[in-house]
Parts: C-alpha cells; structure tokens; sequence
C-alpha cells in the first residue's frame, strides 16, 4: 500500500467495547447453559440411554421419513393447486383458492383430529371402497393430513417462482417455437426453483416442526418416543433431549440449504 | 339433519355453548399472547442492531432456539419444567408452591415463539427505513426517543405489518396445541363433545370452520389496519 492511500484510508473503528446490557444479556445465557450441563452432569444417567436411546433414534427415523414422504406427495399435490391458482378459468381459480385457503387458515392439529377421529364415522364406507387400511393406522392419517397440509403451502411458493420468472422467458421460448411443455419444464420451472430453494426449504423446517403433533394421535415419531420416555421415568431431561435433536436437525438443514444456495447462485452473483 | 341441530344447539342438550366458551378462550388466549410477543420481539429486533458484539449474540441465540424448536415441544418444556422449577423452588424455600396453569403456559411458549420470529420481521422493516428519517430527525432537535416514537415507530409499523399479520394467523392456529395441556379451547370443547356424542366428524369439522371463521374476521381487520396506516398515502 503506498503512503498516499494509507494517508486516505479511514482509520478502522475502535472496537466496541461490551456494554453493560450485553454482559448482562450474554451472561444470562451463559448461566442457563451452566444450569444445563450441572443439571445433565447430575442427572445423567447411563440405564436412561440404554433405556431409550435406541428408541428416540428410531423415532427421529419415523419423524425424519414422516416429514420427508408427505414433502414429496405435497409437491405432486402442489403442482396442479399452483396451475389451478394461476388458471384463465374461474371454476379452476376457485378451487385452487379455496383449496389453499381451507388448510393454511385452520391448524394442523385441528385437520389431523379430523381425520383420525372424524373419518372413523366413515368406516363403512372405507371399507367398501377399501380404503379403511390406510385411515385406520395413525401414521398413514398423519402423513395424509401433513401431505395436504403442505401441499397448500406448497402451491404458493410455487405459484410465486412461477410468476417471478420474466414473461419475456415465455415469449423467447415461444419465438425459438417450443411447445408449451418444454417452456415450462425446461425454461421456466429451473429458473423458479432457484427462488423457491429458501421457502421450500423454510417449508421443511416447519414441517418437521408441525410433525411433533403426529404424536398425539399415537404415532412413535421423536415427540412421541419423548412422550412416553417421560411418562416411564418423570425425568425432565427426556424433553430436553428432544429438543437437542430437534435443533439439531432443523440448523443443519438450515446450513445446508445456505451452503446450496451459495452452490446454485454462482452464476447469479456480481 | 335435526339431529345435527340437536347436537350443536346451545342449552343442555347441545354443545353449542361449550364450544362458544371455546372460541372466547381461543381468541383470549391470542389476544394476550399478542402483547407479549410484539414486545419482546421489538426490544429482541433492537438488540440485534445494537453495535455491542454480545447483545448481538445473545438475541440471535434465542432466536435460533426458539425458532427451531417445535411449538408443541417449547409449550411441554415450559408447562413441566418451569412448574417443575417452581415446585422445587417451592420447597427449597419452603414458600407456597405456585403452578402455571396451561392458560399461562400457553402464553408464556407462544409468545416466545412469537417474539423470535417478530424480531426478524422487524429487524428487516428497521433496515427498510433509510437512515436519513433518523439522521433528520435528530438534526430537529428531537431526543432519541422521540425519534424512535415520531419519525420511525410509524413507518416501522406500515411496513411490518404484512409480516407480522402472518405472525397473528400462526399464532390463532398455534393455540389450538394448548388445548393438549388441558386448555378447554375450540379443540378441546370439540373433542370433548366428539367423545361424548360418538360425532368426532361432525364437531371436528365444526371446529375447523370456527377457526376459518376467526382467520377469516382477522384478515378483515388486518385490512383495516393495513389501510389505517396507508390513510397517508391514500389522501392523494
């Protein structure tokens, strides 16, 4: 660096020095966290994770398969909701809303009881149609509720990648003389993706956060293995356990989903 | 059909006043939470623009928390382990034990949950203003303070509130899980009668229009305030 510049270049900021508030804010912080390995250190208990251990790794699997199996039947469900939403025909446009207004303004857990209680009144008619198998067991009632659930969601973020995308993108396409399909599959639908890779993303976390409710309808998923480890032993740390795993899961998607990012917008970047 | 009638009429044969008593502790329970959760997420926004290194820190631990975390599983760790605190408090210090009932347990996780993501909305509508209202209003003569109330607390609002209106349907949709800790709720009242009536289609489906009703009454009044806070521009 020659003498000029340095003689412009600005001074760096003193470094702030910490503050009251933030000594105090941090040092809660630092309390509660000494509280918790105390409290674990004390409590620890090996007979515990031999008792559950294996249990709460198989119910992070059902939480994990749970969370990923009803992802990808919401977006099969999604993608005819988004043409629905974005449709010239009115009858179409109707259903399409009133579809994704019905299960983003009522609470999951209200849509799963009404399912697993509510169509057990319909047992009859199931079973002629032979369908009771599968609204019989929790974990197929869970997945169904959870599978449309998102598939609202879904089709907004959807709905809104395909819209963010130029209409200019349509119309080259249409002036090199493609068919409609391949405009769609090949142009516009990899541009949208990159704009919905963060609400998709976002839409997993919230999942995987809204499939704790499964276990109140008896499914063994991480919440519910939680569940009965604490009804077993009144031993407050198996929920603090959970918790651990949850927020484990849910900021290493988080990381990931940023380092991809990172990965698919190389090209987008200044 | 006269059954169906029978069964959601009010009086002694009908659940229909149960489930009115829920839908006046759903909305209660969102009302009070409410509160709660826009203050602490205002002061939580403000600490993560604060320019010391460990209030930053410390806010953005307890957002990650408290957004990871499921909401059912926040609600269970406050409603057994803070009234397992307190009952071991209770005895350490030999005073009379108090419980949170799941009213306040309800409060309590869903404000929490709340205020993390309330932080975010307004931390992104703080840096949406441009720092010369501030500038400008200091150069007025005006406090801090009356900086903050005057100048941007107003704009901080008009743009915040798209997003913290989604903020207030989760939050209405959330407090249907507080009805698993015994809170007597929309969903509760309706399980209840599902039960006792062998009608759970009947009284889950009317649970689900009630919550359609009350999404439906919030997005009225959120337009209302939506407009309310564009009375400026709309006087052209």
């Amino acid at each position: 660096m020659s003498a000029e510049t340095s003689a412009l270049a600005v001074p760096a900021p003193p470094r702030q020095k910490p503050k009251l508030a933030g000594i105090v804010a941090i040092g809660i912080w630092i309390a509660v966290a000494a509280a918790f390995v105390v409290y674990f250190v004390n409590a620890f208990d090996v007979t515990l994770i031999q008792r559950f251990g294996m249990k709460y790794l198989s119910g992070l699997w059902v939480t994990i398969s749970l969370v990923a199996v009803s992802f990808v039947c919401g977006a099969i469900v999604s993608l005819p909701v988004a043409l629905g939403r974005m449709a010239a025909n009115p009858l179409a446009r109707g259903a399409a809303f009133a579809f994704v207004y019905f299960f983003r303004g009522t609470p999951l857990i209200a849509q799963i009881f009404l399912v697993y209680y509510g169509f057990g009144e319909f047992h009859g008619f199931f079973e002629t149609i032979g369908l009771w198998w599968f609204f019989r067991e929790a974990w197929y009632c869970g997945l169904f509720s959870l599978a449309l659930n998102t598939a609202a969601y879904q089709a907004e973020i959807l709905r809104g990648a395909i819209e963010s995308v130029p209409k200019g993108q349509w119309e080259g396409g249409r002036s090199l003389g493609l068919p409609r399909e391949v405009i769609f599959f090949k142009i516009v639908m990899p541009q949208a993706m990159i704009v919905a890779l963060r609400p998709y993303a976002n839409e997993i976390i919230l999942m995987i956060k809204a499939s704790a409710i499964v276990a109140i309808i008896t499914v063994y998923d991480l919440f519910g293995e939680t569940r009965q480890a604490y009804s077993r032993t009144y031993d407050f740390q198996t929920y603090v356990w959970a918790a651990l795993l949850y927020l484990a899961l849910v900021e290493a998607l988080r990381h990931a989903t940023n380092w991809a990012e990172r990965r698919l917008t190389v090209h987008l970047q200044r | 059909m006269n059954d169906t009638l029978t069964l959601l009429g009010f009086g002694d044969t009908g659940w229909g006043d149960d489930l009115a008593r829920g839908v006046l502790v759903t909305v209660s329970l969102s009302l009070a939470t409410l509160p709660i959760g826009l203050v602490l997420g205002f002061v939580l926004s403000l600490a993560k623009q604060s320019e010391d290194r460990l209030l930053r820190l410390s806010a953005d631990i307890f957002t990650t928390i408290f957004r990871g975390l499921p909401e059912l599983l926040t609600l269970f760790l406050v409603y057994f382990g803070v009234n397992a605190g307190l009952k071991s408090l209770g005895q350490a210090t030999g005073l009379p034990e108090i419980a949170l009932s799941s009213f306040v347990s309800g409060m309590v996780a869903l404000g929490v949950v709340f205020s993390a993501f309330a932080s975010e909305v307004f931390l992104s509508a703080f840096r949406a203003i441009p720092h010369g209202q501030r500038e400008g209003g200091l150069a007025l003569g005006l406090g801090r303070l009356r900086v903050m109330l005057l100048v941007i607390l107003p704009q901080l609002i008009k743009i915040a509130l798209p997003g913290l209106a989604n903020l207030w349907m989760n939050l209405l949709k959330d407090t249907a899980l507080v009805s698993v800790i015994g809170l007597a709720d929309i969903l509760r009242q309706a399980g209840i009668a599902a039960r006792v009536s062998r009608e759970p289609f009947l009284f889950f489906g009317t649970a689900i229009v009630l919550y359609l009703v009350l999404t439906i009454v919030s997005s009225v009044g959120i337009g209302g305030i939506d407009r309310w806070t564009k009375r400026g521009e709309m006087a052209k």
